[in-house]
Parts: C-alpha cells; structure tokens; sequence
C-alpha cells in the first residue's frame, strides 16, 4: 500500500449514471487487476473504495456509479483536481490458472475491473468471453471497450432491451470455459458459481472502514478462516467461498 | 530539544502517542509504511479468551466528522494472540505494548489476563470494559460502578502488571464510574471508548449496520471525550490515557491539558495510515509554538 497525489484529467458521464475519471499519477502498484484504490473525498470521513479499471503508463481508470454523497462529490470534481488515493489495495486476480478459454462476468459496476485483466488476459494469448450484465440497455457500458481488446462481448439485460434477456447466467448456459473470473452483486456471483463446474475467482465487496488490513470492518468467512476483503480479498478463490 | 516523554504510573514512553485498540490491528500493516518504534507505544486489538468472529458485516457506516463501527471484537483469542500475534509483533516493535482485553464475565476477564501476565512484551493491561457492540457483557461491565469494581478488583488480584480500566462515555456519570475504578485498585484509567449510535439507508430503510448500532469515533466525538478527561482528571488521582477523535498535534496537547497524561488516537489511523507517524513528527514543533519544554509538565494544566 502506498498513499499518493493523483490529479483528475477526466471525469465524464458513460450513461445516466455511470462516470468514467481518469487521473494522473503514479500507477506502479495498481497494476494488478482487480485490486483497488481507496480515495478521500472532502467532506467525507471515510474513504471510499474503488476497483482499478486500467492503469497504464502514468495514467488510472475509475469506473464509478452515484450511489451517494461521495460518488455523487466525485461526478462533480472537474479536470484539475487533486486526490489522495490509498494505492495497491487487495490481493487481485491473477491468470495462471485462466486456461486458453477463460470467461469474464461482470454485473453492473462490477465491470470495470474486468477491464484490466481482459487486456492481460488478451496479452497472455488467451481468447476470453466478456459476459457483461446491466438492467436496461441504457446501463451498458463499456461493451465496445472489451470487443476492442478482440474479447468476445456478450450483453445481457435483465429487461431484454439490449443483447440477452435475463441475467448473466442466461449468458453462460450451455456453454463451457476453462476459467472464471466473476465481479459483481454478491446474488450474481452466487448464481455463477452455481452453475459453472469450472473453478473460478470471484471478487467480493463490503463496507471498508481503512481498506487495509487494519480495522477488521469486512471480514469474511470462508473454508480457509476468517478473511479480510479488503487484505486477503477482494479475490477468494472459488473453492474456498463460503455462502 | 523539548522533552515529549510521559510516564504511566511508572512506565515511561518515549512520547504519549498511541494507537488505539481496534484501529491498528497487531500493527503490521502500519510497519509496511513507517517505522513503528516512532510510537509511545501501541494497543493491541481487543482480546478475548476464546476466538470471536464478530458482528455480521456491514460493520462499518460514514458518519459527520466520523464513523460507526459494530465489529463485535473479532479476535484470535489469546492463545493465539501469545503464542503468534505477540512474538510477530516483537519482530517490528521493540517497545511494550498496551494489552487491552475484553470479556463477558468476571471469570473471563481474569483467565485473558492471566495468561498474558507474564509476557514481558506488555506495559500495561487496558481492561475494556465499555465495548457498545457486543450484546451480553462488554459495556454491561461499564455501565455499573459495582460492575466496573468487580473487574477491577478481580484483574488486580491475577496480575502484578499496571491495570488500566477503559470507560465507556455511554453513562450518565463518568466519574461515578472512574472513582469506583479508582477505589478497587486501578493503576490509571483509559477514556472513551466509542458513543453508540446508528444510521438507518434511506433506499432500504432499514439500519445500514447488521448490528443496527454501533460505536461513533472520530472528530465528532473529540470534544465530549475531552470534556469527560477534564471531568475524570478532577474525580481521581490516577493517571489517564485519553481518546476520542485526536488526529493531530494539538489535539494531543489539548487533551493533556485536559489531563491525559498520555493520548490514543483511533478511528485517524483508518483514514489517514501515517497520521500517529506525522503527530509524533509534529509535537516538538508545536510544543515549541505554546511554550512548552516538558509536556508531562502541561499534564491537566487546563484546570
Ligand atoms: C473493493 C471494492 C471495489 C469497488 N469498486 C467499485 C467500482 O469500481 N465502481 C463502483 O461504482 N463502485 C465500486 N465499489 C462500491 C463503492 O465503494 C461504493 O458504491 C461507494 O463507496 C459508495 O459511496 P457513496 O458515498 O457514494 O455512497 P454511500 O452514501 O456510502 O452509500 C450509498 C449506497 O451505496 C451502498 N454502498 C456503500 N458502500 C458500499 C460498498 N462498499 N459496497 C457496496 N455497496 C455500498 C450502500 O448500501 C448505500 O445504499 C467497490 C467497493 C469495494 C469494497
Ligand atoms: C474499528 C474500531 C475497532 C475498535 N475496537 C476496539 C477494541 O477491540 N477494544 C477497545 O477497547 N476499543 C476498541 N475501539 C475503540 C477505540 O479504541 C477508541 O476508544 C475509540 O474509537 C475512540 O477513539 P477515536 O475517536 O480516536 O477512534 C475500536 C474503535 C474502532 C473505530
Ligand atoms: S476495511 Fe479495515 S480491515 Fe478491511
């Protein structure tokens, strides 16, 4: 972990509710997908967690959607503005075991860490499948992003307005892969374990007080014992997941 | 060169900053990013007999200037905490450490006690027996001065190592409860430990902790804690470690005018991982600012 300055270079909205920032700084530890940055925003006490979508040269990638008070603080800090990011955070995915066929499940604002392993994975040689899952097709975002980087790109919408009606795991029937890698609601993650035989890491969220280790506010179980998400996750491995 | 040393009933530190229980975990994560012998001392994660698991998260909310938590005391259990947190510890942190122990009997208070008595590693036992977020024991202990005598007398009697009771604010009287301390034999007096409160979501409606409260700290809470070392100071004769919402140089110094004799800084350690590093960086150059050489000196100086 390291605590750093990065400055706003752009901050717009992808749909009605989602915003892309992209900041300057120094990216080092932020490489490895699906860790995530801690950022203060003023006014705020807490910090509040966000997944790295892509780091590259000395430019991070946030993708955000205004639940409250601090998303909403952030959609409004224009080019210009400096933040002070707790760096390096999490454990993340790693992508030996992906095999040549891996598949990326994404729900709502759990996409955006797909992003950066999908542009590894696809580095490595590998040709993964992007499952990505919104509401209505106004949500989408960022499904020509992945089809840019030659993944497959499937869209599902729980309304059938865009791609394929229903949920993610209306994506993944019939269909095998030698990996997953899943981000998203904990219901959603749920229903991918269940019906994927494959193994898999999944990326988990809760309420962080610190983000590093220190305060024992997001502490989970799982079959190896007590885990912090934000420490020794937000990746658990799926065999280890305890519902 | 001004002096930042204090002494707690005899046991000198260095400088009055330490780390509080529960926001500090066994400190290795701060020593991937600052040396931590820079600090008076630290306090351990609240430790129980047995292991706990905790409250069902979400165990943290954001609040105004400060933050709730419902962690419910997850610890290893002191088996552990001796046989394996303590000696990992020893590996990064020369100085004593403050035991602080928790427990949902008088019986269960003793047996934690006893058996890290004999570590070395600790400077002083800090007894909690103020924890809002355990239902059955915990603040029980805290509320009741016949309560917060039984613990105390109890811990004195299987311990030759300095006790220090930490009170909760969650009273009508603090210092009806520090003098019952005080009278059972407490070297000194630890205070405060978090206020309960709650947040409820307004797109659930329901209470954003599973726990439905918990414990505020931080900022918000500073100038009742201060109010409390102020009124405690005047009650007893024992020495005080104060807390609640210091996050900064003044802040410590402030509370010693109170009557702190030393100082935990909580909840500012989460936001901001350097912040005890940058308050002992900062107390000779503010001492220096408010005339002060000695800060043991200023001990309850406000009076
Ligand atoms: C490891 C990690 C990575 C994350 N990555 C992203 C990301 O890439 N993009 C993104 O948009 N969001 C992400 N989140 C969720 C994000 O942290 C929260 O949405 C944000 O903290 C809300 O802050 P707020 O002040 O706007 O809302 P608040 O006012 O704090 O809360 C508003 C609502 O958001 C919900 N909420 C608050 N905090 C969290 C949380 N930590 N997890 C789940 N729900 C929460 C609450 O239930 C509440 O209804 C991540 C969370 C974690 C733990
Ligand atoms: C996340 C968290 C965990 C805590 N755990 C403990 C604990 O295990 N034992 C204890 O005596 N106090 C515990 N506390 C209380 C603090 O030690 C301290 O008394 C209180 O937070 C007030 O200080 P602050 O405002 O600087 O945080 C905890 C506080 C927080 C925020
Ligand atoms: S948020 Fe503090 S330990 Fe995970």
């Amino acid at each position: 972990m390291e605590q750093k300055i990065f400055t706003v270079t752009e901050n717009l909205p992808l749909t009605a509710a989602v915003y892309r920032m992209r900041l300057r700084g120094d990216t080092t530890d932020v490489q490895c997908p699906g860790r995530f940055v801690n950022l203060r925003i003023d006014g705020l006490y807490l910090r509040r967690p966000l997944s790295v979508c892509d780091a590259e040269g000395d430019c991070l990638t946030l993708i955000y959607k205004t639940v409250g008070e601090g998303t909403e603080r952030m959609s409004r800090m224009a080019p210009g503005t400096r933040l002070d990011l707790l760096t390096g955070l999490g454990n993340g995915y790693t992508t030996e075991k992906s095999g040549p066929t891996p598949c990326l499940v994404g729900g709502g604002v759990g996409v955006p860490p797909l992003y950066l392993l999908c542009r590894r994975l696809r580095a490595e040689g590998k040709r993964p499948t992007v499952v990505l899952g919104f509401g209505r097709a106004d949500e989408v975002f960022y499904a020509q992003e992945f089809r840019a980087l030659g993944a497959e790109v499937v869209v599902t919408t729980a309304d059938g307005s865009c791609g394929i009606r229903g949920f993610v795991t209306a994506a993944l029937e019939g269909r095998t892969f030698s990996y997953i890698y899943a981000c998203g609601p904990e219901p959603m993650l749920r229903a991918v374990y269940e019906q994927t035989a494959c193994g898999g890491q999944y990326s988990f969220e809760e309420r962080m007080g610190c983000g590093f280790g220190a305060c024992m506010g997001c502490t989970c179980r799982t079959k190896y014992g007590n885990k912090r998400i934000c420490r020794d996750g937000p990746v658990l491995e799926k065999e280890e997941i305890v519902w | 060169m001004v002096d930042t040393s204090v002494t707690l009933s005899g046991w000198r530190i260095d400088n009055p900053v330490i780390p509080a229980s529960g926001t500090f975990g066994f400190g290795y994560e701060f020593a991937e990013l600052y040396d931590i012998n820079c600090l008076g001392s630290l306090a351990i994660k609240g430790t129980t007999a047995e292991p706990r698991f905790g409250n069902p998260t979400p165990r943290i909310a954001d609040c105004p200037s400060g933050m709730l938590n419902a962690v419910g005391l997850q610890n290893p259990g002191v088996r552990e905490v001796r046989e394996r947190e303590l000696p990992r510890l020893a590996a990064y942190f020369r100085k004593k450490v403050v035991a602080n122990v928790s427990g949902f009997s008088v019986g269960e208070y003793e047996k934690t006690v006893e058996a890290l008595s004999g570590e070395e590693q600790i400077g002083l036992f800090e007894i909690n027996i103020s924890c809002p977020n355990v239902h059955g024991g915990g603040m029980a202990f805290g509320t009741d001065p016949a309560a917060a005598a039984a613990v105390t007398e109890a811990v004195r009697r299987v311990t030759d190592k300095l006790v220090y009771i930490k009170l909760s604010p969650n009273v009508t009287d603090i210092t009806e409860i520090a003098r019952a301390c005080e009278a059972a034999g407490a070297d000194g007096l630890s205070l405060i430990n978090t206020l309960l409160g709650m947040r409820i979501d307004l797109r659930t409606r329901r209470p954003v902790l599973a726990n439905r409260t918990g414990g505020l700290s931080g900022p918000a809470v500073y100038p009742i804690a201060l109010r409390m070392v102020y009124d405690v100071y005047a009650a007893v004769k024992i020495p005080i470690i104060g807390m609640g919402g210091v996050s900064s140089a003044r802040d410590v110094i402030e509370m010693m005018l109170a009557g702190a004799t030393a100082v935990e800084v909580g909840a500012a350690n989460l936001v901001d991982p350097y912040v005890c590093r940058d308050i002992v960086e900062a107390l000779p150059t503010e001492m220096e600012r408010y005339g002060i050489r000695k800060l043991s000196e200023i001990i309850g100086g406000a009076h």
